[in-house]
């Protein structure tokens, strides 16, 4: 009867996933390479320039998919972060911590490719408007995610803490998501939402959309690399890691 | 059990006045610094009083932080409570309590003094102690979830600052955006009513992360 049940924690294991992952991991490449081509190529060579921006409006292929990462990650984060504290999965702990520095990634090239389209359209690299401020405390709560599992020696302790850091943080998400709403400062609102067509041209919109959808496989694979690194480290004393590694020599 | 565990910090507090005394000096110190850095036009001086006045007031609450809980955790006391019957939860709201009066209601005190140094109007410096007063608490509560994470962990006073500094801005903003509301003849109501409703879902949630990193740090 048992074997008949599918089991759903096969892969909640080290074991069981570092090789899954392996195997995983030049699919996500690939179709990252793939959708990144077609999405930039559709953003610089197909899209039509822009009525009032002019050419310098390209950099949303980036600045958005970017921005939008390093809000989903930090959710996605938070999510594993809180299902390792919950039910003591120490799997989840990892891939929280595999996240974080590409969620640290995406924010800081969020303000990056934002300072860069500011100066010419708004004059000024920066601004302490809400949304860049709070996209800038994102980066700052990432770091601290970073800095507190660096300083905690057990590996256990340290993702425990880090669990608890990454959902007191998610308070910050929504804020940044809304800001421009509720604070109506000089970023502009969403072009993109569910609810109502968009406000801008199809072709700039599947740039768009194709780019996010190039930073969704490259965060997959480089997080899948990142976990199987950290996998080897932390259970360096099992006979599964002895094995792997006398078999490579 | 409130009360025990509020009474119990403050007798301990009021034992040791010389890290009370020191922390209100470094917030003084600190306030006083900004006119000889920037220079002393009053007209400069009245718009940065607010900023100046708060950042400050976050300084000297991150400096008495690491003793919330580090001197319980040393001599094995935190252990003891976290077994007690009570939550633990409540016992981190009673430490938070005592926390802000001693670390937090002296700055509220000496904030009009300080403001006045800034040439700040009388509506400005009441508003100013007001936010103070609002604000301090969600100040010690924010705090202690970063005391509760670093207890114990090496390089724990700089670690601290990096995480809680960013939970703070928002306390911050609504803070000296109070002050600047009155300044610029705006009234300061919105920004305050914001700081009240961060302050009480401040020290009302907190105490939860905080018992839990408590767990996790006593492991």
């Amino acid at each position: 009867m048992t074997d008949r049940v599918i089991n759903w924690f096969k892969y909640a294991s080290p074991q069981t996933f570092y090789p899954l992952a392996g195997k995983l991991i030049p699919w996500f490449w690939a179709l990252a390479a793939l959708f990144g081509i077609a999405g930039l190529a559709i953003g610089f060579l197909i899209a039509p320039t822009d009525a009032q921006q002019g050419e310098g409006y390209r950099i949303i292929f980036l600045h958005v998919p970017a921005s939008w990462m390093s809000m989903f990650i930090y959710l996605v984060m938070a999510f594993w972060a809180g299902i390792g504290l919950a039910f003591n999965i120490r799997l989840s702990g990892m891939m929280a911590s595999a996240l974080a520095p590409t969620g640290a990634l995406f924010a800081f090239l969020s303000l990056w490719t934002g300072a860069l389209w500011g100066k010419p359209m708004w004059g000024t690299w920066w601004v302490w408007d809400a949304r860049l401020t709070s996209e800038l405390i994102l980066l700052f709560l990432y770091i601290g995610f970073i800095a507190l599992q660096a300083a905690i020696d057990d590996p256990r302790r340290a993702d425990k803490a880090g669990a608890i850091l990454a959902l007191v943080g998610v308070v910050n998400i929504p804020i940044i998501y809304f800001s421009v709403k509720w604070w109506n400062t000089l970023h502009q609102g969403a072009s993109v939402s569910l609810t109502k067509a968009p406000s801008m041209a199809a072709m700039m919109l599947w740039g768009m959309l194709l780019c996010a959808l190039a930073c969704w496989m490259y965060s997959i694979a480089i997080a899948l690399m990142r976990v199987r690194t950290i996998m080897l480290e932390r259970e360096r004393h099992t006979d599964w890691v002895r094995e792997l590694l006398d078999e490579k020599g | 059990m409130l009360r025990a565990v509020i009474g119990r910090d403050l007798r301990l507090a009021m034992r040791r006045q010389a890290d009370i005394v020191a922390a209100m000096f470094f917030f003084i110190i600190v306030v006083s610094l900004f006119p000889l850095g920037v220079g002393p036009e009053p007209d400069q001086l009245r718009r940065m009083a607010p900023g100046v006045l708060w950042v400050a007031a976050l300084l000297a609450t991150m400096l008495s932080l690491p003793r919330l809980f580090a001197d319980d955790h040393r001599d094995g006391t935190l252990e003891q409570l976290a077994l007690a019957p009570q939550p633990l939860g409540l016992i981190v709201l009673g430490k938070v309590i005592a926390h802000w009066l001693v670390a937090g209601l002296p700055l509220v005190i000496l904030a009009p003094v300080l403001g006045i140094q800034f040439d700040l109007s009388r509506d400005a410096l009441a508003v100013l102690t007001v936010s103070l007063l609002i604000g301090t608490p969600a100040l010690s509560g924010i705090g202690a979830i970063g005391a509760a994470l670093t207890l114990g962990v090496r390089g724990g006073g700089v670690l601290l600052s990096l995480l809680v500094l960013p939970l703070y801005i928002p306390v911050l903003i609504f803070g000296a955006g109070a002050v600047d509301a009155t300044v610029s003849g705006l009234g300061p109501q919105a920004h305050l009513s914001l700081l009240g409703a961060l302050a009480l879902g401040g020290v009302f949630f907190a105490p939860w992360p905080t018992a839990a990193a408590l767990r996790v740090a006593l492991e």
